[in-house]
């Protein structure tokens, strides 16, 4: 059961308790009707915004659709304008791929995604290897629009489609001793050109803890823009963890094993005093090169708007601070 | 018809027009592109990189002016040293121009903050101050003010600033282990420099 309150940000007044139906329903209806262009194309983005407001993210119409059902977890679905498809799909961090932003999306359409399956192992009372038409069927999937903040200081809005990490281990039941969830990805040097290269320690692992991985706003993502993943954001599946920084969201997963011990992290064995283990988006903890107190929005803040404000936790303390109560964060970066 | 020599070319009356057009080509490109929305999803490190990789190709090439002069026996290399020097510095005001206002908003206290506390901020600045001492006594009368032997002398603090940028270059790279072009521009400068040492050393009297 979920409580709603003032703390996770869900005690608003829905619309309709105060606008007659038949109003909004109309009103509805007429959004609808520019956003699909007859009105011209100033009004239309102002109306697409509207109906996104709705649950109906625009399909990019690249690859296969994914529809997944606006999720109504606390959290789940900023109404921030969305980040262009073009933008989300074409500036990537995968440096399996090269290390330039620019490099994965021409690069990375050599990975082959299909046949795919997930090892799921470690301290758990039902290992198992899941294809991933398993994991597509294994619980229903939600559309969440989440903010991704890169550790590299800019940020963008992304409407991803996949579902609760937990429901995933809730079914391979983690034992008493299994603390830390690692999250091992693709290396395979014939489709990924830079695996191999001495930037980073291959493959590339991720960790969590093992309340943050069964936070339900850890996603087990599968697609983006209504359409399953490009190549290039980590498909077939990948994590999304919305308030670390963007590099903890490992991509295209291949191995989850739960372990006692904290495993090892692929940024934070390249540079341990720059990447910490946690990496929880925190304003008020600076890279050692640069400040974290503020990003800059991908495609809205520019040359000529000032960079917004970091939030504490991206913007989900409500959610997730909780979890790190009584911890020194600034150790704990 | 007989193609005129590089020495010809280089000693015409608008050869340095045309260096200077030549320079001015990356600057152009760069806007135009700026305003065309051709710069990617992020246009402000995008200019800002680029700003610093011609800050530091422009320093290369007017690193490489006397060796080539030289070696060459080329004496008219030496008319475009000063204009590439002010151009590495060009560059240069543009890529702090860029970082102060794209990166910071012009707020000029966490501009200073910043400086402060960052390394590798604060050694990209530390260059950018010895260039300006550069720059500012870069015109004929400078050499007659100061005496031929102090201009030299503070000049070779271009040295300094090769230094310095090839260690902020190093330092931005380092947090992705990406250290090719780093190396490929150290290599570059490096040679340079060691140029110059042999030189010196082989006419060395006695």
């Amino acid at each position: 059961m979920s409580i709603h309150s003032s703390r996770n940000g869900f005690s608003h007044p829905s619309p309709n308790e105060i606008t007659p139906r038949r109003v909004y329903e109309e009103r509805r209806d007429l959004i609808k009707l520019m956003a699909a262009g007859a009105a011209g194309a100033a009004l239309a983005s102002w109306a697409s915004r509207e109906a996104l407001a709705q649950g109906a993210v625009a399909r990019p119409g690249k690859l296969a659709a994914l529809p997944g059902a606006r999720s109504s977890l606390a959290g789940a679905v900023t109404m921030e304008k969305l980040t262009d498809y073009k933008d989300a799909s074409s500036y990537n961090n995968f440096y399996e791929f090269g290390t330039d932003k620019a490099d994965p999306a021409p690069n990375a359409q050599s990975l082959q995604t299909s046949p795919w399956s997930v090892e799921v192992e470690g301290l758990v009372r039902k290992p198992a290897r899941y294809t991933l038409e398993d994991l597509l069927k294994l619980s229903a999937q939600e559309e969440r629009i989440y903010r991704l903040r890169c550790v590299e200081g800019w940020s963008m809005v992304i409407p991803w489609v996949g579902y609760s990490l937990s429901e995933l281990i809730k079914r391979v039941e983690p034992l008493g001793n299994a603390k830390f969830v690692e999250f091992v990805t693709l290396a395979d040097p014939k489709t990924m050109p830079f695996v191999g290269t001495r930037v980073l320690d291959w493959p590339y692992a991720e960790g969590l803890r093992m309340d943050e991985a069964m936070h339900p706003l850890t996603l087990l993502t599968f697609g983006m823009y209504g359409e399953i993943l490009p190549k290039q954001n980590g498909a077939p599946v990948r994590l999304v963890v919305p308030w670390k920084y963007g590099f903890k969201s490992a991509k295209s997963l291949v191995k989850i094993r739960f372990t006692e011990k904290q495993p090892g992290t692929a940024w934070n064995k390249a540079a341990a005093n720059e990447y910490g283990f946690f990496s929880n988006v925190n304003p008020n903890v600076d890279h050692p090169r640069w400040s974290q107190a503020s990003e800059r929005r991908i495609g809205e803040d520019g040359l000529l708007s000032r960079k917004r404000k970091t939030l504490m936790f991206n913007g989900y303390e409500a959610q997730v601070g909780q979890m790190y109560a009584g911890m020194d964060l600034k150790k704990n970066f | 018809m007989k193609l005129p020599s590089f020495k010809a070319l280089l000693l015409h009356r608008f050869a340095k027009a045309v260096v200077f057009g030549l320079a001015m080509l990356p600057f152009c490109w760069l806007a135009l592109a700026a305003m065309t929305d051709q710069l990617g999803a992020n246009p402000a490190e995008f200019l800002l990189r680029a700003l610093g990789d011609w800050t530091l190709r422009f320093l290369c090439l007017v690193l490489a002016v006397t060796p080539l002069r030289v070696s060459t026996g080329t004496p008219a290399l030496a008319r475009l040293r000063r204009m590439l020097g002010l151009f590495v510095y060009f560059y240069a005001v543009l890529h702090l121009l860029s970082y102060s206002w794209f990166d910071m908003g012009f707020d000029f206290d966490d501009i200073a903050k910043d400086i402060a506390k960052r390394p590798f901020i604060l050694i990209g600045f530390s260059g950018f101050v010895l260039l300006t001492a550069l720059a500012l006594t870069s015109f004929n009368r400078a050499i007659k003010l100061m005496g031929a032997k102090r201009w030299q002398r503070l000049h070779r603090l271009v040295y300094a600033v090769a230094g310095l940028t090839i260690l902020h270059f190093f330092w931005m790279r380092s947090g992705k282990n990406n250290f090719t072009e780093v190396y490929v521009y150290a290599a570059i400068l490096g040679s340079l420099l060691l140029w110059r040492w042999w030189y010196r050393v082989k006419n060395k009297p006695g």
